[in-house]
């Protein structure tokens, strides 16, 4: 077990992190400004990925599939938001569960009718490709470091937009009380699809950076879906900054847990059975740090106490 | 068009055990299958609408019960199908192929697992109790996509259907008998627990945790107890559910399983004795006939929800009986 290794796991890690924190991001925020629960966020995801694939295959360039994908997201979080979601905010959390579960099977199966069962291929632009030497002698994809720079920035763009701009203070006063906001002249319907808008595009800009790793199919997202509750219910619901921590936190030991957890498991195993049964752990390893910290935080690291 | 609700039931119930007596006549044992299959759904998803439509908790985790029913069933069959023993450590067996030994391991340990989950979920409430439940339900099931002993993400083929005293249970019709029986004993017992105390409990619960708390009550207690027997029998159809298709699978575990459970209960009816009866009817029969007409049928399948969520309360037998059910 070398210390390279060791960086680039954490690496690793740090770029599943930054993802996770893009999904994340936009679930707080509508969870906290509208308080509804949206499980249809991964199929932003999906849509996102898809844009870009097909944009990208057509056009030969990634940009404009980053484009397509930012922009397709967005269109699709509004068209929702208008025709369903918009309903649902004064529902029961059962009602807007069940909705958003309508939303991904038309959109899961709709997916799969346009673009058929057969996953997609976004290739990595070639300015991006290949590995990069970092001081150390540590060779590591240019591709992957670009999408924790993508990560990092879009995380101060985030602060940023919520602590110094209009629209953050109008964000903020929502999560605190909506109808006073609304009585003050804000139009809190237009706030509401803006929101949803932009939590839309920050899902579809990451399922399409991730499509250029992963292949891209029907069903990518939900897997994403679940991880990124978990980082919220870890980082406390409608925090920005408690998603950030919580999707670095799950991305590190989801990343770390499946690669050291079986060398752990070695030194009191078999090799064989360490594999197998250090593998098995290690895919619970998240559930156990979302369970720990539940019952010592409730509300989880950031959320409001009650 | 009003009627009463328990002459719904009772309709209801009378079509169930009709439809394959009438496949029987005229040669039919695929139907007979079919109406087992929503038998079985509508089983698991009463034991869910215990907590679900009375106690208002909405679980998306109730597929871990309902595999762990299943792999239950599967790790008992396949030791004793292969003659290998089940090494526990503390405790050895050569599994068994008895139907009532099986479940009752399926709810125990179902039973089990309720508990601790519970435990630790039941200190939440409201969006925080569905995200940490489906969670729950995802750590189930990537522990069984890895356990490569049990067939890992290929799942287990049982290539014998487990047997019961004085049954072929092989021959469709007397397979759908116990699953039938078993239905009715449950609601029998969900009816009585509906007017029993605890079940009285726990409908104030939904109602106002503050008022039972006031009362000298323990909410936890009743939502644990109320949890635990809800997973018990979610477990039981989950081992009925392995028998009926002779094979287990990660899939048992999925959340789509979790979500697809909640959707009986809703076009059924929240919170009514027979609403995910019902639900399972519909679902089972929406899905042969819709899935015949289309492979994409789960787009229809989801508008028709968007619109029951959206414009219909009450499911199907708040439309029937026009009462809105119990609101969660």
């Amino acid at each position: 077990m070398s210390a390279i290794l060791i960086i680039e796991q954490v690496l690793n890690g740090l770029q599943f992190g930054v993802m996770l924190f893009l999904m994340a991001a936009g679930l707080t925020l509508i969870f906290g400004v509208m308080g509804l629960i949206n499980l249809a966020h991964g199929s932003l995801y999906m849509v996102g990925a898809f844009a870009a694939a097909a944009v990208a295959g057509a056009t030969g360039s990634f940009l404009l599939g980053l484009v397509a994908a930012l922009a397709a997201a967005a269109l699709a979080g509004t068209l929702i938001e208008v025709v369903v979601i918009r309903r649902l905010y004064a529902a029961p959390h059962l009602d807007q569960v069940l909705a958003t579960f309508a939303l991904i099977l038309v959109f899961s199966e709709g997916t799969r009718w346009i673009f058929g069962s057969f996953p997609l291929f976004l290739e990595i632009p070639d300015a991006l490709s290949g590995p990069v030497t970092l001081p150390g002698g540590i060779e590591y994809p240019l591709y992957r470091l670009t999408l924790i720079g993508i990560g990092l920035v879009i995380a101060v763009g985030l602060w940023a937009l919520i602590e110094r701009t209009r629209i953050g203070i109008q964000i903020r006063a929502g999560e605190n009380d909506r109808e006073m906001i609304a009585a003050l002249g804000v139009d809190i319907s237009r706030l509401y699809t803006l929101i949803f808008a932009l939590g839309a595009a920050l899902a579809g800009l990451a399922g399409a950076l991730v499509g250029a790793i992963q292949s891209v199919q029907v069903g990518m997202g939900e897997p994403v879906l679940i991880l990124a509750f978990v980082v919220i219910v870890i980082g406390g619901i409608g925090s920005i900054r408690g998603a950030f921590i919580g999707a670095l936190l799950v991305g590190l030991t989801d990343t770390l847990g499946g690669v050291f957890l079986p060398e752990v498991f070695k030194l009191f195993m078999e090799p064989g059975a360490a594999q197998k049964s250090g593998a098995a752990i290690a895919s619970m390893g998240i559930y156990v740090l979302m369970g720990c910290v539940l019952v010592w935080r409730p509300t989880g690291l950031f959320g409001a106490r009650p | 068009m009003r009627i009463a609700e328990h002459w719904v039931n009772g309709a209801v119930l009378i079509g169930i055990a009709a439809l394959p007596l009438w496949a029987l006549l005229i040669d039919e044992p695929f139907t007979i299958t079919l109406v087992t299959r929503a038998v079985i759904l509508a089983l698991a998803a009463v034991g869910l609408n215990i907590v679900l439509g009375f106690g208002g908790l909405v679980s998306f985790g109730h597929a871990v019960f309902f595999g762990l029913g299943g792999y239950a069933m599967g790790i008992l069959a396949y030791h004793a199908q292969t003659y290998t023993v089940l090494d526990l450590g503390f405790f050895t067996t050569e599994g068994t192929k008895s139907m009532p030994i099986i479940w009752l391991v399926a709810m125990g340990i179902s039973a089990i697992a309720a508990f601790f989950i519970g435990l630790l979920c039941l200190r939440t409430s409201g969006v925080y109790f569905i995200m940490i439940t489906l969670a729950f339900g995802q750590m189930f099931y990537y522990f069984a996509i890895s356990w490569a002993q049990y067939g890992g993400e290929d799942g287990l083929s049982i290539y014998v259907r487990n047997g019961f005293p004085g049954l072929n249970t092989l021959v469709p019709i007397q397979f759908f008998g116990i699953c039938f029986a078993l239905l009715c004993l449950v609601l029998i017992l969900k009816a009585r627990l509906q007017r029993a105390p605890f079940g009285l409990a726990l409908n104030a619960l939904r109602q106002s945790e503050a008022r039972v708390a006031t009362m000298g009550l323990n909410p936890m207690r009743i939502k644990l107890l109320a949890f635990v027997l809800s997973g018990a029998i979610t477990g039981l159809a989950g081992a009925l559910f392995a028998d009926l298709n002779r094979f287990v699978s990660p899939a048992m575990f999925s959340w789509q399983f979790s979500g697809e459970l909640i959707v009986l209960i809703i076009i059924g009816g929240v919170g009514r004795l027979m609403g995910p009866v019902i639900g399972a009817c519909v679902f089972v029969a929406l899905e042969h006939f819709l899935g015949g007409l289309t492979d994409f049928w789960h787009v229809y399948l989801g508008l028709i929800l968007l619109g029951i969520v959206l414009f219909g309360r009450g499911g199907l037998l708040g439309l029937l009986t026009g009462k809105e059910g119990a609101h969660v």
